[in-house]
């Protein structure tokens, strides 16, 4: 029996998609992966290096459109035999694996947090303020690896790279245009997060977050009300109703941090908090708390990163 | 144009989320349950937008329970035309997906609008395996919609910033923020919503996939450090020596 593992290939291999790789070998079979469109097979020979015996590859299929990467990914199950299908819960992913779960009547489990343990695997519920342990009961499994669950682990060397026609059929969806900011670390995916509230009082004092964010490599994150008068885009809105994130290191400066904020970003492994008034709720979700002005303390931390990074 | 906009019961979101019978159910006890805010605020708002530009009727469908009547009948107060429940327990996500499916394939909708997730599970599954078992095209996390004629324009996230795609209805669309703006019930809303058909009708029989044997909290933080605003070299220290994520 083997695992079949969608790896996004489209720009380049994200973290992500290494993450989904190592987890799949982690399920003791044989790890396969599949993807579509145009990379170079050199870069595709990368999921090698991360457990995966070769790399089947639809070079047919020119959009990340679900319905086709769907029938790809069908046809290569049934070609290989596989009974376990890994994704990591990214965007693709969440058109395309409840597409498979219907099309392939296999158990979807989204936004596993762990490798499975006994016949449950661990998720997140209630928006990160619980989780849950989920049993597929039927034969053929699906699981969607929630990003930042697990570290890539390099065991292996370059695999083999076959084309395979998945019958993708037609599109149905007609891309007209892509809008990528330059210079954005998107905010799922990054490592480390600086985030900022209605405490900076306005849009035009978002530069020093920016800077901030800038020295540390970091995406920049902001709270719902901020948002919704919008000082910021709602791309940037973390929490209950927003984009829910786990990096690394989530520092928040001028957030109270009520519960819906917090239901966003308590998957951050470390949590460090800015703020003015000593009673706010986020300190008691805290790792590390300042108690002070942001407008004072944002600059200096950003000055003893830059000091940091100059002796390192 | 005929809308269907799917919803969902969740947990309003200041809950205290707690289990009981051995961490094996989640404790209802104080609960108040509202419609979940993506399908409320974007998929249903938006719906009702469309209908008062172009035409058309809204409906509404939950797989559920008689006690969810009410918060069927707040969709039908913000200005639903009309419900269907589906009676039975809301399993899982593929049972959801199925009976919606169903109850769609024999209804002849143009568009099948939800949210983007529950607020509870947080699965973002529904909307993609209606699409898979209608044989339609899903578009997920739309922040924006228009429709002209039999033609859906559409702006979705998609990593690292936003795209615009087109595609011919019907279709299934899951909604995200950017959508709508949230509306609040008026009065005269309220008091019409009791007079708007509610339909319950039986579960068709589906396979349940998955299902959840436990559940854990997630362990209480340690005391936050405190650290001396004058001395962010120290912050900076403990990030890279102790916490190690520097």
């Amino acid at each position: 029996m083997s695992t079949l593992v969608y790896i996004n290939s489209r720009d380049g291999i994200a973290k992500n998609a290494y993450e989904a790789i190592t987890y799949a070998k982690k399920l003791g079979q044989e790890v396969i992966a599949i993807t579509t469109g145009d990379a170079d097979d050199s870069l595709l020979a990368t999921a090698g290096e991360y457990g995966a015996s070769k790399v089947l590859v639809d070079k047919s299929i020119a959009t990340d459109d679900a319905q086709q990467v769907t029938r790809v990914i069908a046809s290569a199950v049934e070609a290989t035999g596989a009974n376990t299908v890994v994704f990591s819960n990214d965007l693709v992913a969440k058109a395309v694996a409840p597409r498979l779960s219907v099309r392939l009547k296999a158990g979807l489990i989204s936004g596993a947090i762990a490798i499975p343990e006994g016949d449950t695997i661990k998720v997140n519920v209630f928006s990160g303020k619980a989780f849950g342990n989920v049993k597929i009961n039927s034969d053929k499994k699906i699981i969607s690896l929630l990003p930042n669950s697990i570290q890539p682990e390099q065991t292996g060397s370059a695999c083999s790279v076959e084309e395979f026609n998945g019958n993708g059929g037609e599109a149905k969806i007609k891309l007209l245009e892509v809008k990528k900011p330059e210079g954005e670390i998107p905010l799922p995916e990054a490592e480390i997060v600086v985030s900022a509230g209605r405490g900076l009082k306005g849009p035009e004092n978002w530069g020093m977050i920016e800077e901030l964010a800038k020295e540390l490599g970091a995406a920049t994150a902001c709270s719902r009300p901020v948002a919704d008068i919008g000082w910021r885009p709602h791309h940037e809105h973390v929490g209950q109703t927003g984009v829910a994130i786990r990096p690394n290191l989530y520092i928040a400066a001028g957030i109270s941090g009520a519960i819906q904020h917090l239901a966003g970003v308590n998957g951050s492994k470390v949590i460090v908090v800015v703020n003015t008034d000593a009673e706010a709720p986020f300190f008691k979700a805290a790792d590390y708390g300042v108690l002070g002005d942001a407008f004072e303390v944002i600059p200096k931390l950003t000055e003893a990163i830059k000091k940091f990074k100059a002796s390192n | 144009m005929k809308i269907l906009v799917c919803i969902s019961k969740s947990p309003d979101t200041t809950s205290k989320i707690a289990f009981t019978d051995g961490n094996s159910k989640f404790d209802e006890n104080g609960v108040q349950y509202i419609i979940n805010p993506y399908d409320e605020w974007y998929a249903l708002v938006r719906a009702l937008e469309l209908k008062e530009a172009n035409g058309g009727s809204v409906s509404v469908i939950t797989v559920g329970t008689a006690p969810d009547d009410a918060i069927i009948r707040k969709a039908l107060a913000i200005g639903a035309d009309d419900a269907t429940r589906i009676d039975a327990e809301a399993t899982d996500a593929y049972f959801v997906a199925m009976q919606i499916a169903n109850y769609a394939k024999e209804n002849a909708f143009d568009l099948v609008m939800t949210g983007k997730e529950t607020i509870n599970y947080n699965g973002s599954q529904v909307g993609g395996m209606i699409a898979e078992a209608m044989g339609l095209p899903f578009v997920s996390l739309a922040s924006k919609m228009d429709v002209a004629g039999s033609t859906a324009t559409l702006e979705t996230e998609i990593v690292g910033g936003i795209q615009t795609v087109e595609v011919e209805l019907p279709a299934v669309i899951s909604c995200a923020k950017g959508m709508a703006e949230q509306r609040i019930p008026n009065m005269r809303g309220i008091m019409a919503a009791r007079t708007k058909p509610l339909n319950v009708v039986a579960a068709s029989s589906v396979d349940v996939l998955t299902s959840f044997e436990s559940y854990t909290l997630p362990d209480a933080k340690t005391t936050c450090k405190m650290i001396d605003p004058e001395n962010m070299d120290e912050l900076v220290k403990l990030l890279h020596q102790e916490a190690k994520v520097i």
